[in-house]
C-alpha cells in the first residue's frame, strides 16, 4: 500500500531461521488471486507453518504466540530466496508488518518489498545475533528504524547502525511515489533511446 | 573498463541514470504468464495506461494448466479464473497470446527459447525467478516482480540497480551420466543459495561450451537457485545453429546481419569480473538433494552431511529441513524408496530430457509402486518425442506422457506431491510444501529420476547405463 515512510519505532516478531523461501512466505496455492487484496495474502502468510497438517493452529510458530507482535519482522540471514512472487511482499505488507530486518536478502524479493512501501534493513551479522538475544530476554524490545537518518537502533542495547538504501528510493518511500509515476514522466527518454537503437 | 559480455548488453540498454538511484534499462522482451500478471494489468486499467510497446510482449499461460484434458475446460474454477484473465487481458491491450491448446503454448521460459523469440544481446524479462533460462542464447534475463511487469507493460523499461558481475568456469569434461543438472546443483552447493546473490553470472570453459543448447538452458535456468538474479551464456556456433529456422528468429539477410552483429557478443580478454570461480567438471557426480533448499545437495553416492559441519547460526534451520525430509545426519541416500517420479518443468522439461529418460527406461519396466509424471515443456516438445518415437519407448517400459504445463513444479495445477510422499524431482527446488503440502522433494536430473522410476529407489544412473 502506498504509504509515506518515515521513523518507525515497534516491537518484532523474531523469525531466527536462515533461508527463509518465498514458497513458506506465502505457498502457490494462495497465487491464484487476480487482484491484489492484500488482507487476502496477510492472512496466509507463513501458512504451512501457522497450521498444522490437519488445519489446527500450530501453537509453536511465532506469528501465533501471544507474546510478540509489531510492524517489524526480524528474520535469518537469507530472507525471501526463490520464487519472484511479489504475494510475498503482498502478504508481508497484509499482515502488517512495515519493516524486515535481516543480515541478508534475496534481491528480487527486496526489490518487491520496497515496491509496496515495506522496508527492508540489511544489518551486520552481530547486530542481528544481538537483536535476537534481546528480544529473547524481553519480547517488549523495541526498535526505532528511522529512514531519514537510515539509522536502526535496537533500544534494549543502545545499539545503532546505519542501513544502505539509495537516494531515489528512500526519496519514493518518504513521499509515497512509485516507479511508475518516474517511468512515465520519462517517455521521450525511452523513445529517444529507440531511436538511436532500432 | 570491465568490458564483460554483462557490461556490453545492459549498458547498451541504459535508458538514463538517475542520480542517487537506479538506472532505467530498457527490454526487449516481456513475458507474462498467468499468475504474476493480473495485478499488473488491474494497475493498467487503474492508471488508465495502455501498453507502450505490446508487440514486444507475449503471454502464455503454463502455472495453472492441468497436464490432462486441455481440450476441456479447467475444472479448478480459481485456476480458470486466472488463465481466463490472462486471454482477457491479452486481448483487451493487444498483445500475442499462446493460450492453453495453441501448439505454441507450453511453459514460458521453454518456448520462447524454442520459438526464437529470445534471442542473443537482448534484455528479456519476467514475473518469474526463472526467467535466467533465456540466458542460455546469450541475453541478459531475469526474474522480476509483479510492481515491475506494470512498469515494462507501461514503459517498457525499469529501474534497476546494476548487479555485480561474476564469471563461474567449468573446465574439462563432464563424466558419463553427468549433465547439465549436476553441474547446477554442484554450483549450489558449492557457493550456498545465496552466494551469487546480487550478482549476474556468465558461464564459461570448456565444459560450458561443450553442452549443448538445451544443457545450457538447464544450467543458466537454476542460476537463481544460488541467489544470482540470472545466468547467461556467450552466444557460438551451438547458439546460431539452434537458432537459425526457429519461427520469431531473423530470416535471410536479417539473419546474417544478426548473426555478425552477436558474434560480437563476448567477454573481452582482458574483461574484469567483480567475482571468478573456477570448478574441474571432474569433481562433479550425478547429485542429489537432500534438504529443502537446492543448496542442500550432495553426490548420489555421498552421505547427508554430519551437523558438526553445520555452522552455529545456520543448525536451526538444518534441522528443522532433515526433520521435514525425514532424513539423518550421516545417512546415505542410495537405496531409499521412492514414490514419485516428476519428469518435467522449464528445468528439465526439454526434448534432450526426455531423451535422457528414455535412454534408462529402455528396455526396463517402471516400478510398480512409483507413480511417475512426465510432463513435456511445451507442445513443441512432446511433438518431437513422438517424431523421435520416443513415446513408444517410454509407453513399453510402463509410462504416460501428460500434456505441457509447469505441473508438479510448483503444484498449481492438480499435480500434487501428497504429503510426506518422497518424490525425485527434476524441477529446481525442494523447499517445504512445494510439490504440494507435505511433499518431499529430491531435486535430480532426467537420468537420476529414470533411475529412481526404474528401480524404486534412489539408484546411481551410472548402474544402468
Amino acid at each position: 500500500m502506498k504509504q509515506k515512510f518515515d521513523i518507525i519505532t515497534s516491537t518484532c516478531v523474531p523469525l531466527p531461521l536462515e533461508n527463509v523461501d518465498t514458497d513458506q512466505i506465502i505457498p502457490a496455492r494462495f497465487l491464484k488471486a487476480t487482484t491484489r487484496e492484500e488482507s487476502f495474502f496477510g492472512e496466509n502468510l507463513f501458512r504451512d507453518w501457522r497450521y498444522n497438517a490437519d488445519g489446527t493452529l500450530n501453537k509453536d510458530f511465532v506469528l501465533n504466540d501471544p507474546t510478540y507482535g509489531g510492524e517489524i519482522l526480524v528474520a535469518g540471514k537469507n530472507f525471501g530466496s526463490g520464487s519472484s512472487r511479489e504475494h510475498a511482499a503482498w502478504a508481508i505488507a497484509g499482515y502488517g508488518f512495515r519493516v524486515v530486518i535481516s543480515s541478508f536478502f534475496a534481491d528480487i524479493h527486496k526489490n518487491n518489498e520496497l515496491n509496496n512501501f515495506v522496508l527492508p534493513v540489511v544489518v551486520s551479522d552481530d547486530f542481528l545475533a544481538e537483536l535476537f538475544a534481546s528480544i529473547k530476554a524481553d519480547p517488549k524490545t523495541l526498535v526505532e528504524v528511522d529512514l531519514p537518518y537510515q539509522t536502526v537502533t535496537n533500544k534494549a542495547t543502545g545499539r545503532s547502525e546505519r542501513f544502505e538504501i539509495n537516494g531515489y528510493k528512500k526519496y519514493c518511500l518518504m513521499n509515497a511515489l512509485d516507479d511508475i509515476d518516474f517511468l512515465l514522466e520519462n517517455k521521450d527518454k525511452i523513445e529517444a533511446w529507440e531511436g538511436k537503437n532500432a | 573498463m570491465a568490458n564483460t559480455l554483462f557490461d556490453k548488453i545492459w549498458d547498451k540498454h541504459v535508458v538514463q541514470y538517475v542520480e542517487d538511484g537506479p538506472q532505467q534499462l530498457y527490454i526487449d522482451r516481456l513475458y507474462c504468464h498467468e499468475v504474476t500478471s493480473p495485478q499488473a494489468f488491474a494497475g493498467m486499467r487503474a492508471r488508465g495506461l495502455k501498453c507502450f510497446r505490446p508487440d514486444h510482449i507475449y503471454c502464455m499461460p503454463d502455472h495453472n494448466t492441468p497436464t490432462h484434458d486441455q481440450d476441456k475446460p479447467i475444472e479448478d474454477p480459481v485456476s480458470k479464473a486466472q488463465v481466463d484473465t490472462l486471454a482477457k487481458n491479452a486481448a483487451d491491450f493487444g498483445l500475442t497470446h499462446f493460450g492453453m491448446m495453441n501448439p505454441k503454448n507450453g511453459i514460458i521460459h521453454v518456448v520462447g527459447p524454442e520459438r526464437g523469440l529470445s534471442l542473443p544481446g537482448m534484455t528479456i524479462v519476467c514475473g518469474d525467478s526463472h526467467t535466467s533460462t533465456h540466458g542460455a542464447v546469450g541475453a541478459v534475463a531475469f526474474g522480476i516482480g509483479t510492481s515491475e511487469v506494470e512498469m515494462v507493460l507501461a514503459s517498457q523499461c525499469i529501474l534497476q540497480q546494476k548487479p555485480k558481475s561474476m564469471r563461474i568456469n567449468i573446465e574439462g569434461e563432464l563424466a558419463q551420466g553427468v549433465t547439465a543438472k549436476d553441474v547446477a546443483l554442484y554450483l549450489m552447493s558449492q557457493l550456498t543459495t545465496s552466494g551469487a546473490t546480487g550478482y549476474f553470472v556468465e558461464y564459461a570453459g570448456s565444459a560450458v561450451r561443450s553442452l549443448s543448447m538445451e544443457g545450457r538452458l538447464t544450467l543458466c535456468n537454476l542460476s537463481i537457485e544460488m541467489g544470482a538474479r540470472g545466468g547467461f551464456i556467450a552466444p557460438d556456433e551451438v547458439t546460431f545453429a539452434y537458432l537459425k529456422g526457429r519461427e520469431y528468429a531473423p530470416k535471410g539477410e536479417e539473419w546474417d546481419k544478426a548473426v555478425a552483429y552477436w558474434k560480437t557478443l563476448k567477454s573481452g580478454d582482458d574483461a574484469v569480473f567483480d567475482k571468478e570461480l573456477t570448478f574441474q567438471a571432474a569433481d562433479i557426480e550425478p547429485r542429489i538433494t537432500y534438504g529443502t533448499n537446492p543448496g542442500m545437495g550432495i553426490g548420489i553416492t555421498e552421505t547427508v552431511p554430519s551437523i558438526e559441519t553445520i555452522p552455529e547460526a545456520g543448525r536451526a534451520s538444518y534441522l528443522k529441513s532433515l526433520d521435514y525430509m525425514g532424513f539423518q545426519p550421516g545417512q546415505k541416500l542410495l537405496g531409499t524408496p521412492v514414490d514419485y517420479v516428476f519428469l518435467g518443468a522449464c528445468t528439465n522439461g526439454r526434448i534432450e530430457d526426455f531423451r535422457a529418460f528414455a535412454s534408462i527406461a529402455k528396455g526396463r519396466k517402471k516400478a510398480p509402486h512409483v507413480v511417475a509424471w512426465l510432463v513435456p515443456g511445451s507442445w513443441m516438445v512432446a511433438d518431437q518425442i513422438k517424431a523421435e518415437g520416443l513415446d513408444k519407448v517410454l509407453e513399453e517400459a510402463g509410462f504416460e506422457l501428460r500434456q505441457p504445463g509447469c505441473s508438479a513444479c510448483l503444484a498449481m495445477n492438480d499435480d500434487k506431491i501428497p504429503a510426506g510422499k518422497l518424490a525425485v524431482s527434476t524441477s529446481n527446488r525442494n523447499f517445504e510444501g512445494r510439490q504440494g503440502p507435505g511433499a518431499r522433494t529430491v531435486l535430480a536430473s532426467p537420468l537420476v529420476a529414470a533411475a529412481a522410476a526404474v528401480t524404486g529407489v534412489i539408484t546411481d544412473p551410472r548402474t544402468l547405463m
